[in-house]
């Protein structure tokens, strides 16, 4: 079962929708229980860090750390990624999952944020997410907050400054753009994700 | 390295597509769904709806229609005509829609902007600027806001009130030059880069679209960070991927292969 996970933040029909064009049956849900009992983890988001609070106290947090824990593949998509860091100067009294040690942060100043439109991707080689998509292909960014480039980062985007559109370490995933926004290149994310089979 | 982004709009009237040819008649130009996926078939970044009726009793009808045409998308898709209040904007997110776009409504109620960006995020509010030069070569920076279709003048200024908008939590400006809208004789540059340079937000420009020469004065004079069109797609003037083309050609950046 494929959970995606509902923290209330921004909408899921697109998600969903789009998961379903690629052929899978995903759950909704904000129940630990069902995030407990699921095969695949997807955790969208738009909007503020803040929401995330949200996983934090409906329990949904030691549900998705336990699942990772036990190798379930986990994908983070724009908050969703940056909730795998260790926060975000956005609402710096919500922690993030911390798997990756580093802190997201605003953009530098000197340039139009929110960060809105088709970018760009620097794929490193070895990426599964990424496998069958060419390198400089374009996906739909919309953000004000970026993590680090870090050693989990398996794409990268510039933006006046590179920052991390993607991360891969074992069975935790994350991209700062819309794969549901980003046409046939997001559709195949997705699919890359959904058929992933941990080692 | 982020493109320029070139956005198909289509003005829904009673469910269906139209477009009004000398500001007279108004022709069918087809299904909203299936149009909505052709534009983004031929590489449109986006797409915008715009319920030009915005009456009660069409609201049903285009929600319907942003239901179908969102089940076949997979790029960005905004909404906008006669949204007044939050909770007409969730049923319109609930639809499919990954942005409204408000504009009387915002106006007559600025708080507005923040009740949709505090429960949807600032990045799904697109406030619309439709202005208009004193005269057609009254400076660009005292252009007037109008409202209700662009039939009623605010007395406020376009610059300011993007300004505004920004403060409040926009996440995008959607600037249509009224002077421009329908000549086909490119956009107002000078109006859109005094908007651009007011705000830190992305600014659309719209109104005027009528060649590839037009889309890169815009990009480049008009410092815009999308432009948008309507009518020259719709009949297959010009699609968006030989556009797309001509501006590469340009040096403007977008997203070709799409």
């Amino acid at each position: 079962m494929i959970a995606v996970v509902d923290y209330k933040a921004g909408n899921l029909t697109s998600v969903m929708k789009s998961l379903r064009a690629v052929g899978a049956d995903p759950t909704s849900t904000d129940d630990p229980a069902t995030v407990l009992r699921s095969d695949k983890i997807i955790l969208p988001g738009v909007g503020h860090f803040a929401a995330t609070k949200f996983l934090e106290d409906r329990g949904l947090k030691a549900a998705i750390q336990e699942r990772i824990a036990a190798g379930t593949p986990f994908l983070g998509i724009c908050v969703g990624l940056q909730w795998l860091f260790a926060g975000s100067t956005e609402a710096l009294e919500t922690p993030g999952l911390a798997a990756f040690p580093e802190t997201c942060a605003r953009f530098t100043p000197g340039k139009k944020v929110p960060h809105v439109g088709w970018n760009s991707l620097s794929i490193l080689p070895e990426s599964r997410l990424f496998s069958g998509i060419g390198n400089n292909s374009f996906v739909y960014f919309t953000h004000s907050y970026r993590a680090p480039i870090a050693n989990a980062t398996i794409a990268v985007t510039e933006y006046g400054e590179p920052f991390t559109a993607a991360v891969e370490r074992g069975n935790i995933m994350g991209v700062q753009f819309h794969p549901e926004k980003s046409g046939a290149t997001g559709l195949q994310v997705l699919s890359n994700f959904l058929e992933w089979k941990p080692c | 390295m982020l493109t320029k982004r070139i956005i198909a709009c289509l003005d829904v009237r009673a469910g269906r597509v139209v477009k009004g040819v000398q500001f007279v008649d108004i022709v069918d130009a087809g299904d909203p769904a299936e149009l909505a996926a052709r534009h983004a078939a031929a590489g449109a970044d986006e797409i915008v709806f715009l319920d030009i009726t915005a009456t009660h009793e069409s609201r049903g009808t285009l929600v319907d229609a942003v239901k179908r045409a969102a089940q076949q998308l997979f790029v960005p898709f905004t909404v906008g005509g006669g949204i007044r209040t939050a909770d007409e904007a969730a049923a319109i997110f609930d639809a499919g829609a990954d942005k409204i776009s408000i504009n009387s409504a915002a106006l007559a109620r600025p708080e507005l902007i923040g009740e949709i960006g505090a429960k949807f995020g600032a990045q799904a509010v697109v406030v619309a600027i439709d202005a208009r030069r004193s005269d057609s070569s009254g400076p660009a920076d005292t252009a007037e806001v109008f409202v209700a279709g662009g039939r009623r003048p605010t007395g406020r200024r376009a610059v300011e009130w993007a300004r505004e908008a920004e403060a409040r939590g926009a996440g995008e400006v959607l600037l249509t030059s009224m002077d421009a809208d329908g000549t086909r004789a490119g956009f107002d540059c000078e109006l859109t880069a005094a908007v651009s340079e007011a705000v830190q937000i992305p600014v659309i420009a719209s109104g005027g679209a009528g060649n590839a020469q037009h889309f890169t004065q815009v990009f480049r004079e008009g410092k815009a960070d999308a432009a948008l069109a309507a009518s020259i797609f719709h009949f297959g003037i010009a699609d968006v991927r030989s556009l797309k083309e001509e501006l590469r050609r340009d040096g403007i950046p977008v997203r070709l292969p799409c």
